[in-house]
């Protein structure tokens, strides 16, 4: 974007009485969805309905890693269509997202993680997505600080590689999105929280807020860690658990990676952002949480990892930790489409990997709103394969590192 | 981090611990009476609550055994 940022990149209405749709949380996902359905749908009658402030939650609270090298047809396809979004968004937006497809490394350490790699590298090139295997060898030209030596309690065996992987600045795809919406005719109202879902005959027509109520010929619910208690408002229980994940940068740090690299077996995921910051993850918080905090050992047993894999890393000094509250599904995949109650739509249990997923998922989710039914990409993520058994099982792929 | 207190062991660090969900969720008596959905609703959804929450933890590196906690999912406050 040229000439100066603008002080403000929406406007700030008071709520309408009623709207054609309206979307319960201001997050990534739920600008994208309203973006998307006046975009690409020609809905302009939205209003996006945030407890706190936009971009408050999960959009700005992950480790902003973006592939698409997810084990199922299913996965990858959802995933795919995500990242190819991402590839003309800064376009599309007109907002810088700086967005840098710098490559992922998904690291093994162990025969088992050797062979499920190259079988993931396989299942990725039949579906289209640019993955290779990568040698130890071929790991240390793409990333030469990555330790290489034999001696590791987990050694290096080699890495899947996605090129088209890579991070972009978070705040700026959400606040891009928003500007976009805003523009469109779109109401992102903040501050406020929805706190009762209204049901006519089986049919949610409005929701109750700390704002008023307001009708909704439709209603989407992409609340991400409060989705249990947003369902629960119309009566719908899901199968989703909230955890903490938790996050860290650095202090700025000399330019020493430039690319993402993510090991499941040793629990971290780091990346280098442009400023200079060192940005790594591990996994979830055993138990259920909505405190937006976790615990101090599961900091220290994802640092004790990055450390063994980048001795360079310990001059390194932690800045800042924090966590966000993830949403997390039995199959470690997303629920996303219509729920039992009609006119109610659900956006949610993208665990610990949505911010990837913000494209591919405002995409669909607009399209099913829009149309009243599942499109073909979250066709399989539908509620209701709880139920019939066709679960999509990612943990292998999603189960830790994003 | 947690301090849990084990009712066999006293007060330990949470690294001594696993989780283990909900508490309370009982084996259907005759799991071949019930219908899909609710098989479904047995084996897949579980309370997640946001405030108080009755849960199942065992003492993985001290006694092993497992108990029942009543806490809170907003301030991690252990109830009892």
């Amino acid at each position: 974007m040229s000439g100066e940022h603008p002080d403000f990149l929406w406007r700030s209405p008071e709520p309408e009485s009623s709207y054609e749709v309206v979307i319960v949380g201001g997050g990534g996902h739920g600008l994208a969805t309203a973006y998307y359905l006046a975009r690409e749908h020609g809905i302009t009658d939205i209003a996006v309905l945030e407890r706190g402030w936009l971009a408050g939650g999960n959009i700005t609270r992950n480790t902003t890693i973006i592939r698409s090298n997810y084990l199922w047809d299913e996965s990858a396809a959802i995933y795919e269509h995500s990242l190819k979004l991402w590839e003309g968004l800064e376009q599309e937006l007109g907002y810088d997202l700086l967005f840098s497809q710098r490559g992922v490394l998904n690291l093994a350490h162990s025969l088992h993680d050797v062979r499920e790699g190259a079988r993931r590298v396989n299942a990725n090139r039949l579906n289209g997505i640019d993955a290779e295997w990568l040698e130890p060898d071929a790991v240390a030209r793409v990333c030469p600080i990555v330790n290489l030596s034999p001696e590791l309690r987990y050694p290096v065996l080699g890495a899947t590689f996605q090129p088209r992987g890579g991070i972009a600045r978070h705040e700026n795809l959400a606040w891009g999105y928003a500007r976009a919406a805003d523009a469109l005719g779109v109401d992102l109202i903040q501050g406020c929280e929805v706190t009762g879902i209204e049901l006519e005959r089986g049919r949610a027509v409005a929701v109750q807020t700390t704002r008023g109520r307001i009708a909704a010929g439709r209603i989407g619910l992409v609340a991400a860690g409060h989705s249990s208690v947003l369902a629960g408002l119309a009566g719908l229980r899901l199968p989703v658990q909230s955890h903490p994940l938790q996050a860290l940068v650095s202090e700025l740090y000399e330019q020493v990676l430039d690319t993402v690299v993510m090991s499941n077996a040793v629990h971290v995921y780091v990346s280098q952002a442009h400023k200079g910051e060192l940005v790594m993850g591990a996994g979830i918080d055993a138990y259920n949480s909505y405190a937006q905090r976790g615990s101090f050992h599961v900091i220290e047993h994802q640092l004790a990892a990055a450390l063994e894999l980048f001795p360079i890393f310990a001059h390194a000094r932690v800045l800042r930790t924090w966590a966000g509250i993830v949403d997390v599904c039995p199959d470690a995949s997303p629920i996303v489409g219509l729920t039992p109650v009609e006119g109610l739509f659900v956006n949610c249990g993208w665990g610990t990997g949505g911010f990837k997923a913000t494209p591919g998922s405002g995409w669909t989710f607009a399209w099913t709103i829009a149309n009243g039914e599942p499109h073909e990409l979250n066709a399989p993520f539908a509620l209701d394969r709880f139920t019939s058994g066709a679960l999509i099982d990612e943990h292998g792929a999603a189960g830790v590192a994003h | 981090m947690l301090l849990i207190p084990c009712p066999f062991c006293g007060e330990r660090e949470e690294i001594e611990f696993s989780y283990g969900g909900e508490a309370g969720v009982a084996y259907p008596a005759d799991p071949s009476a019930l219908t899909d959905e609710e098989w479904a609703g047995w084996l897949f959804v579980r309370g997640n609550p946001k405030g108080r929450f009755a849960e199942r933890w065992v003492h993985t590196q001290g006694c092993r055994r497992w108990f029942s906690l009543l806490r809170d999912t907003v301030t991690h406050e252990i109830v009892r």
